[in-house]
Formats: C-alpha cells, sequence, structure tokens
C-alpha cells in the first residue's frame, strides 16, 4: 500500500506541473493588463504609459511568456508562489490563511448532504414508486434546479432579515468569537452548498440500492429469516455504498464551484473569495496559485477515494 | 392450527404464482402439488421456465415480483401464505433452509463468511452470544469439511472457490437444524469435479440434521443418486410424481419418457441421443389442455382440449402419479439412470 501511495504521488506530481503550465499560460493569454487593471480609467492621463511600462518591466510582464514561466517555476517549487500583483503579499500566505475556511465549509456541506442523501436515498430505493419516492425525486431536482446563489440570497432574506436567527454574512462576528459563533455563521452557507450537492447524489443512492435490493445475496439474507430494515442496512446499503466514493469524489470539484459563488454570496473569507477578487484584477499569481491550490485538493481526493475503496470494499486491494 | 402429525411435513397444494409483464400475465407455475415427509429427500426436476424453481421460492415467500393466485402451502399443518411476516421470518433459516444455485453471488461480497453463518445463528437465537456462535459457526465450517476452518471463518467470499462457497452456503443453512432444506440447483453452478464433492456434502448434511430435502434440479443423475421421490415439472405443472425408482424404470408421462431417452447412458451403448422435439411452451399463452401436447408423440383430440389431472398409476405398490390420458400405452424404459 505504500508503494501505490507513493506511485500515485509521482504521477500526480507530474499532473500537478502540466496543470501548473496550462494555467500559467491560459492566463497570461486572456486578454487585459494586470497593471492597467489597477489604474481607473478617469485616472489615465499623460505619463501614465510610462508608469505604466515601469510596472510591467517591475513585474517581469515584458519577459518572453517562457522566460516568465520558467523564474516562477523555480520559485514554486521551492515553496514561493511569488506575491500578488495587487497587494504585494506572498501568494502562498495569502491562500494559507483561506485555505481554513474553505475547507471548513466544504467538509461541513459534504457531511450535510450526505446526511440527507444516504437517508432519503434509502428511503426512496426501499420504498420506490410511491409517494416518498416521488417526493424525494421533486426535492432533488428542486436543489438541482435552483441555481444556490439564489437560495442562498432567499436563505438570508428569510432567516437573517425576516427571523434574525442567523448571522447573514463573514465567517465570525467581529469581536465575538468562539465556536458557536463560527457555527451560527457555517449553518447557511453550508446548508445550502450542501443541498445543491444532496441532490443527484440522493437519485445515485437510490439508483445504486435499487440495484443491490435484487441481487442474490439480498435474497440469501431474506432466506435467513433477516427482517426488512435489516437486510437493507447491513446487507444491501453497505454495498450500494461503495460505488458512492467515486461520485463523491467526481463531486467534490463541482462543490468547490458552488463554493466560490456561496462565499461571495455568504461574504465567507475562503479562498473562493479570494480568487474572484483575483480574476477581476487579472493578478496572475494569485489565480495561478490558486488553480494548484484546488488541483492539490482534488488530486488529494482522488487517492483518498481509492484507499477508502480498498477499505470499504474487501476485494479491492491496492498494490 | 395444532400440530398434526398425520400430515407429511410440506404440503404444496394446487400453486399457481403468476408474474405480471409487459407482454402479459407469465402463469410461471400452475396448480403444482406435492408433499414432503420428515427427512424425507424429493428431487424436483424439469426444463428451465417449468416452474420448479419458483415453486421452491414461493415455499419461503421469496418471490418477489410474483403473485400466488391460487393453492396453499403448508409446513407442519402452517399455510406460510397466510403467515404474518414476522412467523414467516421466524421460520426462514431455521425451520426451512436455503441453498442458492450461485454461490458466487448468494454470499455478501463485503461481509465475511464466518459474520454471514454468527448473522444466521444469532437471527434465530437472540440469546446466543458473539463468541458461542463463532464457535459454532466454526464447527460448522468444519462439519461441511472446510479445511482450516478458523481461519476460513474471517475470510470474504472472494477468497473462496465457488465449491467452498456452496459448502459455507450449505454450513449456513444448516446451522440452526431445520427440519427442511430446500436445495435450488446447488451444484448446477459448479464445475463437475466439484458437483459431485457437494452431492456427498448434502447428503452428508442431511443425515446430520435428519432434514427433508426439497432438491430443486434439471439434472436427473441428481435426483437418481440421492432423492427418495422425485416430482417432474413441465409448464408450471407436475406432470409425474412417484419413487425415484418406480418413476425412472417405468415413467407413466411421455414427457418423464423423453427426459430419460435425451440422456447419454453409461450402460447402453448409444450412438446418438433423443432430444425432445420442439420446444417448452410459451407460460404467456399455454396450449389449451395439456401443456406437452404440441411435443408428445401420443398425442390425439382429447389432449388438445382436456387437461389431464394426477391419477395414480402402476400396480400400487408405490404411490405413482401422473398426468397423462394414455399413461397406460407407455412401454417401460428398462434399467435404472445412473448417476
Amino acid at each position: 500500500m505504500t508503494a501505490f501511495v507513493i506511485r500515485r504521488i509521482l504521477v500526480n506530481i507530474v499532473v500537478f506541473i502540466l496543470i501548473g503550465i496550462g494555467v500559467f499560460l491560459l492566463v497570461r493569454a486572456a486578454p487585459g493588463d494586470p497593471v492597467r487593471m489597477m489604474i481607473r480609467p478617469e485616472d489615465l492621463q499623460e505619463g501614465s504609459e510610462a508608469f505604466i511600462q515601469a510596472r510591467r518591466e517591475e513585474l517581469g510582464l515584458n519577459d518572453p511568456v517562457l522566460v516568465q514561466y520558467g523564474r516562477w517555476f523555480l520559485d514554486a517549487i521551492t515553496g514561493n508562489l511569488g506575491d500578488s500583483f495587487v497587494n504585494r503579499q506572498p501568494v502562498s500566505g495569502l491562500l494559507l490563511e483561506r485555505l481554513g475556511p474553505t475547507v471548513l465549509l466544504m467538509s461541513t456541506a459534504l457531511a450535510i448532504s450526505l446526511l440527507i442523501a444516504i437517508p432519503l436515498g434509502t428511503v426512496a430505493a426501499v420504498r420506490r414508486n410511491t409517494s416518498v419516492d416521488y417526493a424525494a425525486a421533486a426535492l432533488s431536482l428542486g436543489v438541482i434546479s435552483v441555481p444556490s446563489f439564489f437560495l442562498g440570497i432567499v436563505a438570508i432574506y428569510i432567516f437573517s432579515l425576516q427571523l434574525g436567527w442567523l448571522p447573514s454574512s463573514g465567517m465570525s462576528t467581529p469581536g465575538g468569537g468562539g465556536g458557536t459563533d463560527v457555527l451560527q455563521h457555517l449553518i447557511m452557507p453550508a446548508a445550502i452548498l450542501g443541498l445543491a450537492s444532496a441532490g443527484p447524489l440522493t437519485r445515485y443512492v437510490r439508483g445504486s440500492l435499487i440495484d443491490e435490493l435484487s441481487a442474490d445475496y439480498v435474497r440469501t439474507a431474506e432466506a435467513k429469516g433477516a427482517a426488512p430494515g435489516r437486510v437493507v442496512t447491513r446487507h444491501a446499503l453497505r454495498n450500494s455504498l461503495i460505488p458512492l466514493i467515486t461520485i463523491i469524489m467526481i463531486n467534490i470539484p463541482q462543490m468547490l464551484a458552488g463554493a466560490v459563488v456561496l462565499e461571495q454570496v455568504f461574504a465567507w473569507p475562503g479562498m473562493g473569495q479570494l480568487a474572484v477578487r483575483a480574476v477581476n484584477a487579472q493578478d496572475y499569481p494569485v489565480i495561478v496559485g490558486f488553480a494548484l491550490y484546488v488541483a492539490a485538493l482534488v488530486l488529494i481526493c482522488n487517492l483518498l477515494a481509492d484507499l477508502a475503496y480498498a477499505a470499504v470494499d474487501p476485494r479491492v486491494k491496492v498494490t | 392450527m395444532t400440530l398434526d402429525t398425520t400430515e407429511p411435513l410440506l404440503v404444496v397444494d394446487d400453486l399457481a404464482v403468476e408474474f405480471r409483464t409487459d407482454e402479459g400475465v407469465v402463469k410461471a407455475v400452475d396448480g403444482a402439488a406435492f408433499t414432503i415427509d420428515r427427512g424425507e429427500i424429493v428431487g424436483v426436476v424439469g426444463e428451465s421456465g417449468s416452474g420448479k424453481s419458483v415453486t421452491a421460492m414461493s415455499i419461503l415467500g421469496l418471490v418477489k415480483s410474483g403473485r400466488r393466485v391460487r393453492g396453499s402451502i403448508r409446513f407442519r399443518g402452517r399455510d406460510l401464505g397466510t403467515l404474518p411476516a414476522k412467523e414467516l421470518r421466524a421460520i426462514r433459516g431455521a425451520e426451512i433452509a436455503m441453498i442458492f444455485q450461485d454461490p458466487m453471488t448468494a454470499l455478501n461480497p463485503v461481509v465475511t463468511i464466518g459474520r454471514q453463518i454468527v448473522e444466521a445463528l444469532r437471527l434465530h437465537d437472540k440469546k446466543m452470544s458473539k463468541s458461542a456462535a463463532r464457535d459454532r459457526a466454526i464447527e460448522l465450517l468444519a462439519l461441511v469439511g472446510m479445511p482450516d476452518a478458523a481461519a476460513r471463518f474471517r475470510q470474504y467470499p472472494h477468497e473462496f472457490s465457488g465449491g467452498m462457497r456452496q459448502r459455507a452456503m450449505i454450513a449456513m443453512a444448516i446451522a440452526n437444524g431445520p427440519s427442511l432444506l430446500i436445495a435450488d440447483e446447488p451444484t448446477t453452478a459448479l464445475d463437475v469435479t466439484i458437483q459431485a464433492q457437494v452431492l456427498d456434502l448434502l447428503k452428508v448434511a442431511q443425515q446430520e440434521t435428519q432434514a427433508a430435502t426439497l432438491l430443486i434440479t434439471h439434472d436427473l443423475g441428481v435426483v437418481a443418486e440421492l432423492a427418495d421421490r422425485v416430482v417432474v415439472m413441465y409448464a408450471g405443472r407436475v406432470v409425474e410424481q412417484g419413487d425415484v425408482t418406480t418413476v425412472f424404470t417405468t415413467p407413466r408421462h411421455p414427457y418423464t419418457v423423453g427426459l430419460l431417452e435425451s440422456l447419454p447412458r453409461l450402460d447402453r451403448d448409444v450412438d446418438e441421443l433423443h432430444p425432445i422435439p420442439g420446444s417448452p411452451p410459451s407460460l404467456l399463452s399455454p396450449p389449451p389442455g395439456c401443456p406437452f401436447h404440441p411435443r408428445c408423440p401420443l398425442a390425439r383430440d382429447n389432449c388438445r382440449t382436456d387437461r389431464p389431472e394426477l391419477r395414480v398409476v402402476g400396480n400400487g405398490t408405490a404411490v405413482h402419479r401422473t398426468a397423462c390420458h394414455y399413461a397406460e400405452e407407455l412401454a417401460a424404459v428398462p434399467t435404472e439412470v445412473t448417476g
């Protein structure tokens, strides 16, 4: 297993470098100029051009792209992803302080989506083609169809403005704090993000469980005298959740995309918010750094998925 | 109902099971009737689609999409079809246990063999401790000829060969000392060399538990080797039944004769096999009268209209029944089938 992990990490490093090249070249191929983006159009005047050129020279933007990449790569392998064009702070530091909130938001959302999808999908599968099943299907379709930013705005309107139960933005109350405070800020964005991925996940759980319920070993369990609840939870469900690992892992980048939007809506101080700002300002080093963090997250999740497979399915051996 | 000692252990009476499909209603079982006495081995034979497996599954109420439209299945005087679900579950795996056809798929792939046997034990004996169940399960594995049973206890089904899995299935089936074992094609999915071992094991299990055994198979050799009595099914009906020797030496239904003639024989110099012409009837629209008449060499006009009922034939020394209008015209087929 150690050999497997090492081999996978080596492969992932290659993938990681290729992603770095791709993103680095793509952001520079996009139209626009990061230096001009820093200056308000009405402030442009005689002499601005010389200033812009001086800044471009200073940031190394006038060098050939490959030279820029080589310089960036040599720094990057030492862990230095460069400084933000906008506020001159190191990119790694900016991203690291925002990694925590994003991971907190996403893991809570994932937990919520599993807590909804597994029981709901199970009930829908066991009571298939009944009103319960149709209600679950309608709910799934509903949360898939309604964009999460809209749900976010509606939730803020109801729970923050009308009922005043939950704070509408940020991660903690200035001056206040503590676990419960963060939790209160976390509930809405995490629930909405979780709900969005619970929709498709419920359908997968249902489908997968229906397949397993017609398996021979389920009939064996019934023939042994196991009660229906036990047949579902102890036998069929365990098998039906195995393919779900893949679905969840495929879902994670999508969830991150959802998090980027919701972080804007709820002013959640995560990486997504930073990334949106960086894209608006064409802050190349931050965009590339963000892309690399996301890539690392996805690659790590894939590795974990493979290890999880081996852990839950005795037939799978990682070698 | 009180326990009736004069009634056989299991009575299947005029059982009819239907499946609704897009093409129409499939009459998988259409008036099957037979009995099993305590400790007796009864073989049910027939082609695919003859209704033998559905009949077997019906006993424990395991036919999911099918619907019982007629008849009853009485076990120790109790009608299994009208029992509340909870009482039926108390019988499943305890008094009546099943061995399924394909041991590759009949065991849960993510649960160890040991835990699956322990589950069978503890479902019916809530007071049994985990360690006692474990010891008993290892004992059972050893009983069915599993080498190194204690180590095998901890392994998963995929670590077992097909024959070993069927042994584990048998261990699970006899775990609670059932009085009726239903084996649905227990050797069909196995290699020929393993089949003989599993058959021997079934014999051992039967002797060990003194359980009556309902052996579903399409293999007449298996029936000849194991069974006391044989029930021949065709198109969802019982066409002939009686003790194995009588039925196989003096078959009184042209379908049984056809089955026997289509077998390769070791004791006779046979140049060619004689398959039964035609194919089994569609269960969506079974032919009127005798279901076998389109393939029957003896068929006459009344076979096409009058459905023959089971009736006693032969000299009366053993109860031998057949559902054929012209049973008496059949010449005896000499010698018995070898296994």
